[in-house]
């Protein structure tokens, strides 16, 4: 299985919506993605992974790096996930700390700091 | 004891291989249904971390991985060819554009390991790394005469 990417504009959101594998074959095209956002001025992203089946270290880096482009322009990036598997690799790297966790795209969107 | 040996060139777009040849042999094994995700990400770490070394350093040998089935448990060993003077030292030439970034999601990989296996060596020398892991196995249960 491959990652599959689409965006989508809601108000000042970009939700980027990811399904499949991400790992250290996959997560260059997030990476690309996240960049490419931030360049054409998105920095206030969700991050939809509720089609996700796998995610690991390489993942959770291109996320802490989508994190830190987004801040460095006063931006916010926002999680949507609900399942177990993919929340505990946040919890045993101590990310849920980082990150803002949702259990829906709606959540995300309407949340503020 | 049984064992399967598997052995792929250094390349990221072999890790999902590696993975589901592991969760499946691990299945086979009794390795318990609910842990076979925790199997599945482990031996991804591991064999990512290889292929990282591999890369950085310029080695064309492949990473080998080594899923052993003994009795009550199950252990998978993933081996590096990439060199250190001392343990822990990174591979010569692993210091390439970014070695700070590359060093943190490293540490990163060993961590998520270590945070889901409870069962875990890491060893390395001159001629390179081994990660072992290791879970129990639920016997099949026995038949009565």
């Amino acid at each position: 299985m491959d990652l599959s990417l689409s965006t989508e504009t809601v108000g000042d959101r970009t939700i980027v919506k990811v399904g499949g594998e991400i790992d250290v074959y996959t997560a260059p095209k997030l990476r690309e993605q996240l960049v490419e956002l931030v360049n054409d001025g998105s920095f206030h992203l969700v991050v939809d992974m509720e089609g996700v089946d796998f995610l690991d270290s390489t993942g959770l880096g291109v996320l802490v790096g989508g994190l830190k482009r987004v801040r460095a322009h006063e931006g916010s990036l926002r999680l949507v996930c609900n399942q177990e598997r993919i929340l505990k690799i946040f919890r045993i790297t101590g990310l849920t700390k980082v990150f803002p966790i949702h259990t829906s795209v709606e959540e995300a969107v309407a949340a503020t700091d | 004891m049984a064992t399967v040996e598997l052995r792929f060139s250094a390349l990221p777009e072999h890790v999902r291989t590696a993975r589901l040849v592991a969760a499946a042999v691990a299945r086979r094994a009794g390795v318990d249904e609910a842990v076979l995700d925790e199997v599945r990400l482990a031996v991804g770490e591991a064999c990512t971390r290889a292929v990282g070394l591999h890369q950085s350093g310029g080695i064309t040998a492949p990473v080998k991985v080594l899923l052993i089935e003994e009795e009550k448990q199950f252990s998978i060993e993933v081996g590096d060819e990439a060199p250190r003077s001392a343990p822990g030292d990174r591979a010569p030439g692993g210091a390439a554009e970014d070695p700070d970034a590359e060093s943190e999601e490293d540490e990163m990989g060993l961590a998520v390991i270590s945070g889901l296996v409870d069962d875990v060596e890491v060893t390395a020398g001159e001629h390179g790394g081994l990660i072992r892991m290791t879970w129990p196995t639920t016997p099949p249960t026995a038949v009565l005469p």
